[in-house]
């Protein structure tokens, strides 16, 4: 597909009201809009200072490990026998995964703005676990609102997250996923808003948030750009990232979106069927709505009462996405896909026994994806696959659902 | 005049102060509502405060969240609440009833069919609680067509510069949000909410209830003199839900909330008369 699009289109969203074209926005109670125009405010300022910059810079290069490198796939990208599948291996970040490279942005925000204590919201326990790290390296306080039903589905990163020092809190509200913690830390956010940042993981929420998020992601998109050129000696063909809230996939997509020739699928979690009905699928089988701050595609009934979603994969378990993919949708400058359970457990296990590469099970959504767009593509074609993050997490996951007694 | 300014008028011209009872519809079946309602005029409320049940109810606390919980198990639905507001309406012409939740529901249903649909079901206001004044437009226009008022939450957070854009966009009357935090929580810092009253009062003459963190005849008491109009809600919620939970029947249950209802009436007018 090639799209030709104005190049300063990207640049205008978005708005100063946080509008991508229809969506975005800041639908909050009042008490939260001061803070959440102090904390533009800040950013904007913050944002524009090369000092900033600098201390942000070093914490990606030290602290995270960055550049993640760009690894061609050889072994699966023969097996399928077309395209070639590069990984962007966001999961050899700090924490593995794409995570933390938000978490250190906001946690620095954080410290210029005096709040001595930080909450998240987390789903798989990935941002969770990337909110305690730069918690305890920065010395603040930090509590991670966790759906009850994601925290037994992921104990091991709960229990990181108590080693790390954090306070997980159990939410037990709604359907006890995503996006009950984050109605959770809202409600945490409102009752202790002068002392308190609140590091949202994804690029949804209220303006700022889908901005500053994707800011701080994009540096995903930024390397494997330069790598790419570097390696292959020309841009992807294809990029493909799992999206749940989608900062993954809007960090690798966004600097490339005034590239025409690059094409871009965002991969939605299929559940067990778009036809089931029991997925996490909005941008595929959605409508739009108003949820959680934003004007975005919601999974809802005829109601506008937000429906509970299905996902073998905890992180892409919410029933929203961020603003600025339903902006992308509408425009049609990126595809968005949904790969459904039993597919992406194939991918999981393909990848791991070809590459020695364990992806996490939001990310094998994006592999499933990329081996179908491999098949139909010639050997002089490529494809990015945004790795975003590492699979150990779910190993007893997929122990259950193979099942294997451990 | 709407019911709502001609019932605030005829309460300031006889020096009272407005008791407002909140409790959420559907709660925990369709079936108790409009009774509850009823019972509320008969133990003193002024005006009605009827939440619309949301599948995300962000600001509110655990009290409020278990009855939007119940609602929505029990299958009440926005289209369900305007028709318990037309029973209502049937025996009770008089009392104003605003609608109280978030943008979604009234979003999904379309706001010019949800103001059409509500006026006609006899409702003359509504509160959404994550609709700000940047993002009313759409949902103003609508409801001015059918005369509706809009009821805007300002925040002990909201800064001098806000209160303007939101007293514009205002009208029926301002919910000050008396605390930081959701509903049903924390104390009351009187001098506080009196401070800000007066600051919101220099910027607009529409009348001024206090809500969030009044749970009691000696919390209404100690704002009623300074407010316009005192909401209750969670108590009022947590009553009812104990006291079906204790088993009593759904009469019984009811009895209890006037009973409470009735106590926090005459604290007001206690305390506005001392």
């Amino acid at each position: 597909m090639t799209i030709k699009l104005d190049p300063q289109l990207i640049n205008t969203v978005p708005d100063a009201d946080g509008r991508f074209g229809a969506y975005g926005g800041r639908f909050v109670s009042e008490t939260l809009i001061a803070a959440l125009a102090e904390l533009d405010s800040v950013y904007r300022e913050l944002s524009a200072d090369p000092a900033f910059q600098r201390e942000l810079d070093e914490d990606l290069a030290h602290y995270v490990g960055r550049p993640s490198p760009l690894y061609e796939a050889r072994r699966l990208s023969d097996e399928i026998g077309g395209g070639r599948i590069h990984f962007k291996r966001e999961d050899l970040n700090h924490t593995g995964a794409h995570k933390v490279n938000n978490t250190v942005g906001q946690a620095l925000l954080a410290k210029h703005m005096g709040k001595p204590r930080v909450i998240a919201e987390t789903g798989a326990g990935q941002h969770g676990v990337a909110s305690a790290t730069i918690a305890a390296r920065l010395g603040l306080e930090c509590h991670v609102f966790m759906g009850a039903e994601d925290v037994k589905r992921q104990s091991l990163n709960v229990y990181r997250m108590k080693l790390l020092g954090a306070t997980v809190v159990p939410v037990t509200s709604g359907s006890r996923t995503l996006k009950d913690a984050m109605n959770e830390a809202m409600r945490d956010w409102v009752t202790n808003v002068d002392d308190t940042f609140y590091i949202i993981g994804t690029v949804a929420g209220p303006h700022p948030y889908p901005m500053l998020v994707r800011d701080f992601q994009c540096v995903i998109g930024r390397e494997a750009r330069a790598q790419c050129l570097a390696q292959t000696g020309q841009l992807p063909d294809a990029l493909v990232a799992c999206v749940g809230g989608g900062s993954n996939a809007i960090g690798l997509f966004h600097p490339f979106l005034q590239d025409e020739g690059v094409s871009m699928y965002g991969v939605e979690a299929g559940g067990e069927g778009l036809a089931s009905g029991r997925h996490a699928a909005p941008l595929s089988a959605g409508t739009p709505g108003v949820l959680h701050g934003n004007r975005t595609y919601l999974m809802q009934d005829d109601d506008g009462q937000i429906s509970e979603t299905h996902s073998v994969s905890a992180g892409l378990d919410y029933p929203g996405v961020g603003p600025e993919h339903a902006w992308l949708k509408d425009i049609g400058r990126v595809n968005y896909v949904a790969v459904d359970d039993r597919e992406a457990l194939a991918s999981f296990h393909r990848v791991t026994r070809t590459e020695g590469i364990m992806p996490a099970l939001e990310t094998a959504h994006a592999l499933a994806y990329a081996e179908k767009l491999a098949a139909s593509m010639r050997p002089d074609q490529h494809i990015v696959v945004n790795l975003s993050g590492r699979g150990d997490k779910d190993i007893l996951t997929v122990a259950d659902l193979d099942g294997i007694e451990l | 005049m709407s019911r709502i300014a001609g019932r605030f008028r005829e309460l300031a011209a006889a020096g009272r102060t407005a008791l407002v009872p909140y409790v959420v519809a559907g709660d925990p079946d369709p079936a108790a509502t409009v009774p509850l309602l009823h019972a509320l005029v008969a133990a003193g409320a002024d005006v009605l405060e009827l939440g619309v049940p949301f599948s995300d109810p962000m600001s509110e606390g655990p009290v409020i969240q278990r009855a939007h919980e119940r609602s929505l198990a029990g299958g009440t639905r926005l289209r369900s609440v305007l028709e318990l507001v037309r029973e209502f309406r049937r025996d009770d012409p008089a009392t104003p009833l605003l609608l109280m939740g978030y943008a979604n529901p009234v979003e999904h249903m379309g706001y010019d069919v949800f103001a059409d649909a509500a006026a006609d079901a006899g409702v003359d206001g509504l509160l959404t609680v994550d609709i700000p004044p940047e993002e009313v437009a759409r949902v103003n226009r609508e409801l001015k067509r059918v005369a509706m008022d809009n009821i805007f939450l300002i925040a002990p957070t909201t800064p001098e510069a806000r209160l303007d854009l939101i007293t514009r966009e205002a009208s029926g009357f301002i919910y000050y949000v008396s605390l930081k935090g959701v509903t049903g929580a924390g104390n009351l810092d009187v001098a506080d909410v009196s401070r800000h009253l007066a600051r919101i009062r220099g910027h607009t003459g529409l009348p001024v209830c206090v809500g969030f963190g009044i749970k009691d005849a000696a919390s209404a008491a100690a704002v009623a003199g300074t407010a316009d109009g005192v909401v209750v809600g969670s108590a009022l919620v947590d009553c009812h839900a104990r006291a079906l939970a204790e088993g009593l029947a759904p009469e019984a249950a009811r009895e209890r909330v006037v009973a409470l209802v009735a106590e926090i009436r005459s604290g007001i007018d206690a305390a506005v008369a001392a």
